[in-house]
């Protein structure tokens, strides 16, 4: 193996239980090279964020490396990374970036601790450093907002805060773990951009540690693949694409070709266009007490059995419209219509008494943190049908909620576990299972496979889709990510600032999109593009030269 | 933002004014059914007269109607006067006023102590969770909250006064044969520096100081708990694992990073602690002859005199408010999400 500026080698890392362990890394070998940029790919549990733990020496207390070694510049860092290099030479950028920021300190004085804990400066030339960086990481109108606290920012800004304190000593390598799980496409484009363009000015190595192969590809100069542990297979980004060995790799490959369709998808389109339509929303207004107008006039409707796909990036209204229509919230103004009948003039707190109520379901985004801790995956899907559906004796109960579990492809032994016990795609399914328990006629989804890893999420998409053509039922699935909605939707509507900026069929506005923003969402989707691969790569390779 | 803060505060001061209607209807109430008649209480002697104890009932305002009693002494409070103690023959304002400061002396000087020993512990039982010094500091807090203060004040009066003599005689806040200073704030340790007179204050300390370690070694216990409780949360959070991969020093990510995001429940648990201490403090007034306002009303409630007793409700309620208004802009200045709101 080439000599690379970080070095990893046969590591094995190991949880001890109390009573069990777990081989975290069984002998994975990576090798990052002077100014490239390395992807590590795979699901969640494959060790990938494990790995960068353990360069950064940040193993939790419970976690030992049991073998190999870790060298970063012909120095072994395997058993504890020195103070003076992390950050300094090695430093991390993390996922979620508004929980990994200091709530209460000042960006400001978070950019200088970091300086101040290599350099020692005077506090006039760390601030013209802290400008420089913020301005480096284009965080807009930095004289004014550079005081404000984390909770102030946006996720997207927040993400800059951490990639300029990353870079804040001109580390030579740095490790990103998810930097855009959670943030919508645009924000994801901006910050990826950002982290390439850095990474190939000043020369830095970056570890990509990342479950979507898409973004990998775009922005990586090789990848590797990671399942359960081990690497098992890496190279460059256009011979994994092309010809994956592995057949893990090639699962990946092909779930991230699916959602990147040449030809439309086969869901069965729906013909009932002409009918009624079950859901009809029309001028739909609602401010919050704060004075921010979260949806502004907004008008759409669903057919029986039609799935209609509500984009838009955070801030767009679009989780706001789907609690106005799950009548969780009250509108201030507009009407809902469901079958015929107005339902927005029902107030969200008697709308548990209304008959419309076990029709109208939905299924959150977080899979976990919406199922009650204390409920056991039997009960979760059984509350609904014990609050809302007719009276059942608990042998029907149990045979009720047997037939929804296995609808949604819950194992019945599943069913005793407690939220903590399942997986993400487990808790998704039992979140799914509950919403149906009633026998709904319309389904919001709000996101609900944003939390979860490339393969469960095809996995639960290919499930909803099932669910829809057996069950009749009618979607409104709200996400960020065009493609899901694109794979699983016969319409989508865009939402910009609360207002709809574009609606129509997915295939033609894929195909053909209208409104400028439309096409600046659908241009800003990560995906393997061989032609700029090669530009990219060809970059790398004069910046690393010089 | 100066002027929302205050109108904060005013809005405070309004919604608490029924709580201490209802305090003072309450206990109005509670001495009333109380056993036990203070008129007979007070007559000259175990054979007075009929006569004698209708004529003091009379004099007491006891024989007129429950209503137009609590009318007239809830018309007392608003012009400042909460009636006179039969035990002491004084107003019970001047009473208060006069033993009020000693009680929060030695309230304040505890907590203090407390709070200098407690964090410290909590840090290195939560930075060391579950190692042999986490145990070791467990096991103390766990041995000083089950000995009662009464017991732990006679142990240390045994120990330091009796055996070892390093403190004066353990009654009252000073020596009677020193002279007192100016009565400036009625804190003696204040007073005495104020007026220049180190050998008077060094004398208050040492007086003070048993009393003082009693009460702050029966608080230590919730405080250490809830320092390194707290402690621990925030050190699982993201934000310290980012300023350990940013190579900060630890003191560093100790102090400024971890302490200053667990301080919120600790206020919290700080307001709670204070205004339990200063109500419950009696024992320890009691072992120490601590003129304080705890026996003061104590005293009272064994005499059935009623409005020293109402007043130090009164006062307690009143003190309770204060310090949660206290502890609440206090959480808004540690905490910039709160005063977001």
């Amino acid at each position: 193996m080439m000599q690379g500026i970080l070095d990893i080698d046969a590591l094995s890392v190991r949880f001890a239980g109390r009573n069990s362990h777990f081989d975290a890394l069984r002998g994975v070998s990576l090798s990052l090279e002077q100014g490239r940029i390395l992807g590590v790919v795979g699901e969640s549990g494959s060790g990938k964020s494990v790995t960068g733990l353990s360069v950064m020496g940040l193993l939790p207390q419970q976690a030992s490396i049991t073998g190999g070694r870790i060298r970063f510049k012909d120095q072994d860092i395997t058993a504890r990374t020195p103070r003076h290099l992390r950050g300094a030479s090695i430093a991390m950028v993390f996922q979620n970036p508004r929980a990994a920021l200091n709530p209460t300190r000042r960006i400001c004085d978070q950019l200088s601790d970091v300086i101040r804990a290599h350099e020692s400066l005077d506090s006039g030339a760390i601030r013209q450093r802290v400008i420089h960086l913020l301005e480096s990481v284009n965080f807009p109108d930095i004289s004014r907002r550079m005081g404000v606290y984390p909770h102030e920012l946006s996720g997207g800004l927040c993400q800059r805060v951490m990639i300029a304190m990353a870079i804040a000593c001109s580390p030579s390598v740095i490790i990103a773990d998810e930097p855009t799980t959670g943030l919508d496409v645009l924000t994801q484009k901006a910050v990826m951009d950002l982290l390439f363009r850095l990474s190939r000015e000043r020369a830095m190595s970056m570890m990509l540690i990342t479950h979507d192969l898409g973004l990998a590809a775009q922005y990586c100069d090789s990848i590797a693949v990671m399942q359960k542990g081990t690497v098992v297979e890496s190279g460059s980004p256009a011979r994994i694409f092309s010809n994956p060995q592995h057949a893990y790799t090639q699962r990946l490959v092909d779930a991230c070709m699916t959602m990147h369709p040449a030809q439309p998808h086969p869901a069965g389109k729906t013909t009932s266009r002409k009918r009624r339509p079950l859901l009809e929303v029309s001028n739909l207004r609602k401010r919050y007490a704060n004075g921010h107008l979260a949806v502004d006039g907004v008008s759409f409707a669903i057919a029986p059995g039609e799935s209609l796909g509500l984009i838009g990036e955070s801030g767009s209204g679009k989780s706001t419209l789907s609690r106005l229509v799950g009548r969780l919230l009250d509108p201030d103004d507009g009407a809902i219509r469901f079958e015929g009948r107005s339902i927005g003039t029902i107030g969200a707190r008697d709308f548990f008494r209304a008959e419309q109520r076990p029709h109208i379901q939905l299924v959150f985004q977080d899979a976990a943190g919406s199922l009650n801790p204390r409920f056991t995956a039997f009960d979760s899907i059984a509350d609904p049908v014990r609050r809302l559906g007719p009276a059942r004796n608990p042998g029907a109960l149990r045979h009720h909620v047997e037939k929804c579990a296995a609808d949604v492809g819950l194992a019945p032994a599943l069913l005793d576990r407690y939220p903590h016990q399942l997986s993400g795609g487990q808790c998704a399914r039992v979140g799914i299972a509950r919403a149906i328990s009633v026998d709904p006629k319309l389904l919001i989804l709000d996101e609900p496979t944003a939390a979860l890893d490339v393969l469960a999420q095809s996995e639960i998409l290919a499930l909803l889709e099932r669910l829809r053509r057996e069950k009749g039922m009618s979607y409104l699935f709200v996400s960020h990510d065009l493609h899901i909605v694109r794979m699983i939707c016969d319409r989508m509507v865009i939402l910009q600032n609360g207002k709809i900026v574009e609606t129509g069929n997915c295939e033609e506005v894929f195909q053909n999109p209208r409104a400028p923003y439309t096409a600046q969402l659908l241009a800003a989707i990560p995906h393997f593009r061989p032609a700029s691969q090669e530009a990219a790569a060809a970059t790398g390779t004069e910046f690393a030269g010089s | 933002m100066m002027q929302t803060f205050r109108r904060r505060i005013g809005a405070r001061a309004l919604a608490s004014l029924p709580a201490l209607l209802g305090v003072i209807v309450f206990t109005f109430i509670l001495m009333r059914v109380l056993p036990g008649d203070p008129a007979v209480y007070f007559a000259s002697g175990p054979n007075a007269g009929q006569a004698e104890i209708d004529g003091l009932r009379h004099k007491m305002g006891l024989d007129r109607p429950m209503p137009i009693q609590l009318a007239h002494y809830v018309a007392g409070i608003v012009t400042g006067d909460l009636g006179n103690s039969l035990t002491t023959g004084q107003p019970v304002m001047h009473d208060i006023r006069a033993r009020l400061p000693a009680s929060l002396e030695l309230t304040l000087t505890a907590l203090g102590l407390s709070l200098l020993l407690s964090l410290p512990l909590g840090i290195v039982s939560a930075w060391y969770a579950n190692s042999r010094w986490d145990q070791c500091i467990r096991t103390l807090c766990t041995i000083c909250f089950c000995i009662p203060p009464f017991v732990s004040a006679i142990f240390l009066i045994y120990v330091f006064y009796y055996i070892f003599g390093l403190v004066p005689d353990p009654t009252g806040r000073i020596n009677i044969f020193t002279p007192l200073p100016h009565d400036i704030t009625g804190f003696l340790l204040v007073d005495f520096l104020l007026t220049g007179d180190p050998a008077g204050w060094r004398e208050a300390a040492g007086q003070l100081l048993l009393p003082a370690v009693t009460m702050a070694l029966f608080v230590l216990s919730p405080l250490t708990r809830m320092t390194r409780a707290s402690l621990l949360t925030v050190m699982n959070s993201d934000f310290i694992r980012t300023a350990r991969a940013m190579g900060l020093p630890t003191w560093r990510i100790v102090t400024v990073y971890a302490l200053r995001n667990a301080l919120s429940p600790i206020l919290t648990t700080v307001g709670i602690v204070f205004s339990t201490m200063l109500g419950a403090n009696v024992l320890v007034e009691k072992v120490f002859s601590w003129p304080g306002v705890a026996s003061y009303a104590l005293d009272a409630l064994v005499a059935s005199d009623y409005a020293p007793v109402q007043g130090f409700i009164l006062l307690m309620a009143i003190l309770f408010i204060m310090v949660n208004l206290l502890v609440d802009i206090l959480q808004g200045l540690v905490d910039p999400r709160v005063s977001m709101e």
